[in-house]
């Protein structure tokens, strides 16, 4: 089943097509990595399915729900979650308090405003804190972590709010391979509730854990399939791997 | 002061959140406790100025809520004060109605539909709007309604309203004095107590989140614009309810008190003060105020000249005001997490909301 469905999918940003015709597929339960050179466009398809930028023209479907023209906050409701490729943590901000805005992000405004679920929260903002091995700095501002452990954080962030999808921007950039190791090892399980779309440079990361690819090279998809068949593919040995 | 250095360790031997020494309750504290006994100890001009002073912190307050907790630069506050202010003298002109119970309510709910009206216009579009674009869109509301104010005849023109009746409460008059000075005391700590809450609450996280990083809050499924709205709201909520009491203090309502120069005064007091602190604003405005007083005493025409130095000088070089002088940026942030009874006791010894 087809979980999320981006087709014919163009961007452009003046004389320049960042995005043509781009068609990318993610099904339930699959982690998808999207591979390809700098400047082919992988960032700006993130973009463009998460709301960050709108698609020139192409559609994007969300569990039969058409968010294409939809706003940030109405396809993060619609199951959509993301890490960016900078990080985005709340530096100032606790990270016990980091993790609880984004748990408490489906209360009403006015449960907000009288905490009314602060208490009831507390149990699941916890269970993220020790599942992404951040439960001992909880108290610690988010910007005093570790690299490694802010792009964690950011990571639980965008879990906690319970996605169908979880979009991720180049996770494990400037991580050591024990770091990188263990980020693998945190998202093996959450297959079993959600898909995932990864944004990647670390080919052995994505072979890792990916189970299909899409390939894209200048704004074009030049193979999509499973990780096996992708790799033998000589379009993309040429296109990517061989530059790599 | 300030934050205690170094990480602690706990009895099993893992690093903990440095802790951070509280000041700001020991500040809140002392003040009221100094000015509960103010009226006995001062002349009654003093006690007319500190009532200005308490009136003017109120207005400060809405001002800090909606910058310094929601991240709108508005120029608007004015606006709302004055707005509100007119209509309860009117009311109380035209209608002859006196009683505080209906003048102050309404004041506060014509300050509300004020700032609501203005957030429609300037935040609650479908994408969030640039502080720029706020702190011109109300900058301008404040203008155009001083000019409406200026030169509409039914609202006095340039003259304003004035020689307005004392407010009543059960057929008491509420003169300017001791009655009048605790009932805004009394209004101003309520107010106070009431935000402070509201700041620390869940609702208060969301609003230290779009500080700190907007556009990424709105991928977790916050409309940014609602909250801004509402904060923006509530602080005209609370600038309404100021000018009411104002226009009843000084028993005058004119164009001045609608326009962009006690917008700008606004916000001179709470970067004076200290923004994101609460009672910073306060006491900048009444720092401000006593400098204005004594300097007036010295030099009649160009004390206005020292004034501005002193303030640019302050804001250049202490961004975060007086308040920053004692109060850390940790405790100014605070910490908004868990609750107490759900937190082990060690943490909960030190992890309680600011």
């Amino acid at each position: 089943m087809k979980l999320l469905e981006a087709r014919a999918i163009s961007k452009v940003y003046g004389s320049l097509a960042a995005l043509d015709g781009v068609d990318l597929y993610v099904r339930a339960n699959e982690f998808h990595g999207l591979i390809g050179p700098n400047g082919s466009g992988k960032s700006t398809l993130l973009k463009c399915i998460a709301g960050a930028e709108f698609a020139t023209s192409g559609s994007i479907v969300l569990a039969g729900q058409d968010i294409t023209r939809a706003t940030s906050p109405t396809r993060s409701r619609a199951g959509l979650s993301l890490k960016f490729q900078i990080t985005a943590i709340f530096p100032e901000l606790s990270v016990y308090d980091n993790v609880l805005l984004s748990v408490q992000a489906g209360e009403s405004m006015a449960a907000q405003i009288f905490s009314s679920s602060r208490r009831r929260l507390d149990e699941k903002v916890m269970a993220f804190l020790e599942r992404f091995r951040l439960d001992d700095r909880r108290d610690d501002l988010a910007g005093v972590l570790s690299h490694g452990q802010q792009q964690w954080l950011e990571i639980a962030i965008a879990l906690a709010r319970e996605p169908k999808v979880l979009l991720l921007d180049e996770p494990t950039a400037g991580m050591s391979p024990q770091e990188r190791r263990a980020t693998g090892e945190l998202l093996a399980p959450i297959r079993s509730h959600c898909s995932l779309l990864i944004v990647e440079h670390d080919l052995d990361f994505i072979r890792d854990i990916c189970d299909s690819l899409t390939v894209l090279d200048q704004g074009r998809v030049v193979a999509t399939g499973s990780t096996a068949e992708v790799q033998k593919d000589e379009r993309v040995k040429e296109a990517y791997l061989a530059n790599v | 002061m300030g934050t205690m250095p170094l990480m602690q360790e706990n009895s099993g031997g893992r690093q903990r959140a440095p802790a951070y020494r509280r000041v700001l309750p020991w500040i809140e504290i002392a003040l009221l406790v100094a000015a509960i006994p103010l009226p006995w100890l001062v002349e009654d001009f003093w006690i007319l100025f500190a009532t200005k002073v308490l009136i003017l912190g109120l207005l400060a307050i809405s001002f800090d809520m909606v910058w310094g907790f929601g991240g709108i630069m508005s120029f608007g506050q004015a606006l709302f004060f004055g707005v509100a202010g007119y209509t309860a003298a009117l009311i109380a002109t035209k209608l002859d109605v006196t009683s505080v119970l209906v003048l102050l309510p309404t004041a506060a709910v014509t300050g509300l539909l004020s700032a609501l009206v203005l957030a429609i216009i300037v935040i609650l579009g479908r994408r969030p709007t640039t502080v720029v674009f706020v702190a011109l869109g109300t900058l301008t509301g404040s203008y155009v309604v001083e000019r409406l104010a200026r030169g509409w005849s039914y609202v006095g023109g340039q003259n304003g309203i004035s020689s307005l009746p004392r407010l009543t409460i059960g057929g008491v008059e509420i003169e300017e004095g001791i009655l009048f000075y605790f009932m805004a005391l009394g209004i101003l700590a309520t107010v106070y107590v009431l935000v402070r809450l509201l700041m620390r609450s869940q609702f208060g996280l969301v609003l230290a989140g779009i500080r700190q990083q907007e556009s990424r809050i709105a991928f977790l499924g916050y409309r940014v614009q609602n909250y801004k709205g509402v904060v923006f709201s509530l602080g005209g909520l609370i600038a309404g309810t100021a000018g009411g009491m104002y226009a009843f203090h000084e028993g005058f309502m004119g164009p001045g008190q609608l326009g962009p120069v006690l917008s700008t005064q606004v916000v001179l007091y709470a970067l004076f003060g200290g923004v994101g602190t609460l009672i910073g604003p306060i006491i900048g405005v009444g720092l401000i105020e006593i400098m204005s007083y004594a300097l007036s005493q010295y030099w009649e025409t160009g004390w206005p000249i020292v004034l501005g130095l002193l303030l640019l000088a302050l804001v250049m070089f202490r961004p975060t005001g007086i308040m920053g002088l004692l109060v850390s940026d940790r405790e100014r942030v605070g910490s908004f997490g868990r609750p107490k009874q759900a937190a082990d006791p060690v943490a909960g010894t030190r992890h309680e909301a600011a």
